[in-house]
């Protein structure tokens, strides 16, 4: 498969999930159109709700590349989140300014003041790490934590519930008949791929990755380079929280993007990115994101008790990593020729 | 009377052989210098007669029964105590604690008493004739009576053969002979000494007989008396005074009226390298010699931006280069390079294609926007694989699943892909075959003859002589001289290192 082998296992397990589905319950594919002009189904579901973990994926798989790992993406979510939600119900008069667009412009700030705020939990990532030598694990740890913490003192410690048309539009909104979630997730990801792949920025984020000392030998700065993979983390949070909050059209300081950088890992992983840095594989990641969704769609499709969802979960995410292991695959397929053997004799 | 001997030591670390069969005795009453460039073996040889290491083969004799440490703590009961580079003692505590720990005088309570330990540190420091308040924190006082607290501590111990590994290294010359007046004192009372050092002046001044690892293997025991330095360095080097080498190719009359195209004035760094002072022409080839760990691959690492310089200037054709922010990114720019001499560390990417290899300095250069198209990057490998010969089957290749030297022929090739006028070659042979070697050293002069200016650090005096018009000859991390035109051979430099 070439180029794409690291794809091979995770679209096997994909391709076997929906093989399941087609063979008890064709309903799963159904797919139609609303009286305004909507499509519906599972599987647009499944577009719209892994658009999240896609757009953290992506931030992530190039923080993992350098050999680092970001676990402050789901408070960083909650801070966004925050930060749209106390501007966007300041009263209007506030933005009196911008004379008849004030509610535009209310929006334009509560999106940029979102972007700006996690994007600058990206950059004291970076600093923590790159700049102070600070482990990536325990260096995320401090805004994972206190990251909430922020959101609450953003939020005045309450859930701050609000109505806007143009922010109601990022999680719930629909262009050409798809959710808008998976037109701002496809965006992102081909500029976030193109940015990596059509400038030097990939393959400097590999080398790092894989050499750091030899790279810098090699004239790369590999600090700024670290630095900006957080950066662009930290404003891949930002988004996805942006999208999370819009959807339920309030900001939850504590439950916002709980436990989603785990995910975001995850189809990391799941996509061939090794968590210890190198090569990495963006469009690995986005298969292992749908994945992970598919699954849990299927869960809700198929009636399971949403308490239980977590372990067939866990167990097709262990298979999809035990095919991706080398050496896995090396020792069942020796187990496999040896029985073959023992048949014939 | 002899108190330790080993015979035979053997010891395998994941198949590189570390020690091949050494016999090494001392006697009581002895200093007893142990010598050997970094890596001849000398502190795995420590390490296993102090229980650290256990050895592959081979049998350790103390007192003439055979013994067989599991630790360090099980050797210093045996009475072998060692002192190493690093105080390892603990600096908050007191300097009575520091003696004592471990074995605590206790009262009939079973309670330290401090006492007691007061008075038996006072007894063991008074015996290296010092007189200090032993109450005070250890870190109170300087590195040199810390050196010395130490030895107490070992002394304390009931000790017969005394290790001191580099005790030197942070000591001023007033400290050392004091150290030293400590050294004859306790040898003169019986006890044997293992002196380690890499500085030949303080083996003279102190040592009775010097035993000479290299590569492994004991090239043997003398009495320094009657072993002069120049004979030293040469069996540490493992090359006979007598061997002249090929004659020097009198390059250097061509390039003595080149341009100067790096000239380096009191470049140093505090505890790293003292100020050098050296310029290089342009098509001319300096080479560095001198013992491993005097100095050259520190020079090198300073002049890229490795690490920050704290004094000198840099000027290339002249243009001064700021020492604010001097990165390699700043040297690459300024069309130096450097091939490290840890090919595996500060070399290669393993998991990246040749081509990534190679275009990735000269794309580091150009920043993250100006991006080579990949018609430009399979140009470059190509012309460069062809170039260089390096055996591939193709750019796409991960440059781990080459060989060694193949690895570095691919790493020259990304530096000649930056254009420099300066290149670095920190021990570009190292670990690769003869062929390959060959190669290499053919290509540097052709360099040069093309007008690059290289310097060339090897420690393989005979390329070094073979190829260099100029010889820039270090030792303890400091330049001791400069050899040039007819003066450069191997007997020269050898006498120059051992002066």
């Amino acid at each position: 498969m070439g180029r794409f082998h690291h794809l091979k296992w995770p679209l096997v397990a994909l391709g076997l999930l929906l093989l399941y589905n087609l063979i008890f319950k064709p309903s799963f594919f159904v797919v139609e159109m609303t009286a305004d002009g909507y499509l519906y189904g599972s599987l647009i579901d499944i577009l719209n709700h892994s658009s999240k973990v896609v757009i953290l994926a992506t931030g992530m798989t190039l923080v993992i590349a350098t050999g680092g790992v970001d676990i402050s993406v789901g408070s960083v979510m909650a801070i966004a989140g925050a930060a749209a939600a106390s501007v966007i119900v300041m009263p209007r008069d506030v933005f009196a300014f911008a004379g008849g667009g004030a509610n535009a412009m209310a929006f334009a700030l509560a999106v940029l003041l979102a972007l700006a705020l996690a994007t600058c939990c990206g950059v004291w990532n970076g600093f923590l790490t790159a700049g102070c030598g600070i482990q990536p694990m325990v260096a995320t740890l401090v805004l994972m934590v206190a990251g909430r913490g922020i959101a609450q003192l953003i939020t005045d410690g309450t859930i701050i519930t609000f109505d806007d048309p143009y922010l109601n539009f990022i999680g719930n909104g629909h262009f050409l008949t798809l959710p808008f979630t998976t037109w701002i997730a496809a965006t992102l990801f081909i500029t976030v791929v193109l940015l990596t792949r059509k400038t030097a920025l990939g393959l400097f984020v590999e080398s790092v990755g894989n050499n750091e000392k030899a790279s810098r030998y090699a004239g790369i700065e590999a600090r700024g380079v670290k630095w900006l993979v957080y950066a662009v983390s930290g404003f891949c949070a930002g988004v996805a929280g942006l999208m999370v909050s819009s959807n339920i059209k309030c900001a939850d300081a504590n439950h916002a993007g709980l436990y989603l950088e785990l995910d975001a890992i995850l189809a990391t992983v799941i996509g061939g990115t090794s968590m210890a840095g190198g090569r990495f594989y963006l469009s690995g990641s986005l298969v292992g994101a749908v994945l992970i969704q598919t699954v849990a769609t299927m869960m809700y499709a198929n009636d399971v008790n949403p308490a239980i969802v977590a372990v067939p979960k866990a167990v097709i995410v262990i298979v999809v990593c035990l095919l991706q292991s080398e050496t896995f695959r090396s020792k069942l397929s020796l187990a496999f020729s040896r029985k073959a053997k023992g048949g014939v004799a | 009377m002899e108190i330790l001997r080993t015979t035979g030591i053997e010891k395998q670390f994941r198949g590189v052989k570390a020690l091949k069969g050494v016999d090494f005795s001392v006697d009581t009453g002895e200093v007893h210098a142990l010598m050997g460039e970094n890596g001849a073996g000398k502190s795995t040889l420590i390490k296993i007669i102090t229980g650290v290491y256990e050895p592959t083969a081979g049998r350790v004799q103390l007192n003439g029964t055979e013994c067989r440490f599991r630790s360090p703590l099980d050797a210093e009961r045996a009475g072998i105590s060692t002192v190493y580079q690093e105080v390892n003692l603990l600096p908050d505590l007191s300097v009575a604690e520091n003696i004592c720990i471990g074995r605590e005088p206790r009262n009939r309570l079973g309670l330290i008493d401090r006492k007691a330990m007061r008075e038996r540190a006072r007894k063991a420091l008074a015996r290296l004739d010092i007189d200090i308040d032993v109450s005070e924190s250890l870190s109170s006082y300087s590195i040199a009576v810390q050196q010395l607290v130490a030895i107490a501590r070992a002394l304390d111990v009931d000790c017969k053969l005394l290790i001191l590994d580099e005790p030197t290294s942070s000591l001023d010359e007033n400290e050392v002979n004091e150290l030293f007046t400590v050294m004859r004192k306790l040898r003169d009372e019986g006890m044997a000494i293992i002196f380690i050092t890499h500085f030949l002046d303080q083996v003279y001044a102190v040592s009775d007989r010097i035993t000479i690892l290299r590569d492994g293997q004991k090239v043997g025991t003398y009495k320094t008396a009657e072993l002069s330095r120049v004979e030293m360095v040469a069996k540490m080097l493992g090359k006979s005074l007598a061997e002249n080498g090929p004659q020097v190719v009198a390059k250097h009359d061509a390039a003595e009226n080149g341009e100067i195209v790096l000239d380096v004035t009191d470049l140093g760094r505090r505890g790293m390298v003292h100020p050098v002072s050296f310029q290089v022409r342009k098509g001319e080839q300096v080479g560095f010699a001198g013992l491993l760990g005097a100095g050259r691959s520190e020079v090198a690492q300073l002049l890229f931006g490795v690490e920050s310089r704290d004094s000198g200037r840099l000027s290339m054709h002249g243009k001064p280069l700021s020492s604010m922010f001097w990165s390699p990114r700043k040297a690459v720019k300024a069309k130096i390079a450097l091939i490290a001499e840890d090919r595996k560390v500060t070399g290669i990417i393993p998991d990246l294609t040749v081509r990534e290899n190679i275009m990735l300095a000269l794309q580091a250069s150009k920043g993250i926007w100006n991006t080579l198209s990949p018609k430009e990057q399979q140009d470059l490998t190509d012309k460069y694989i062809q170039l260089l010969g390096i055996k591939t089957p193709d750019g796409e290749q991960q440059v781990k699943n080459l060989s060694g030297g193949n690895q570095q022929k691919v790493l020259i090739a990304r530096w000649l892909a930056t254009q420099p006028d300066l290149m670095i070659l920190d021990e570009p042979t190292r670990g690769i075959d003869v062929g390959a070697k060959a190669e290499i050293e053919a290509l540097t002069k052709d360099l040069c003859e093309k007008g690059m200016a290289v310097i060339f650090i090897s420690s393989e005096l005979e390329e070094v002589v073979r190829d260099c018009g100029r010889v820039v000859v270090l030792r303890d991390r400091r330049k001791i001289g400069e050899l040039s035109g007819e003066q450069v051979s191997l007997p020269n430099i050898m006498k120059m290192i051992a002066e």
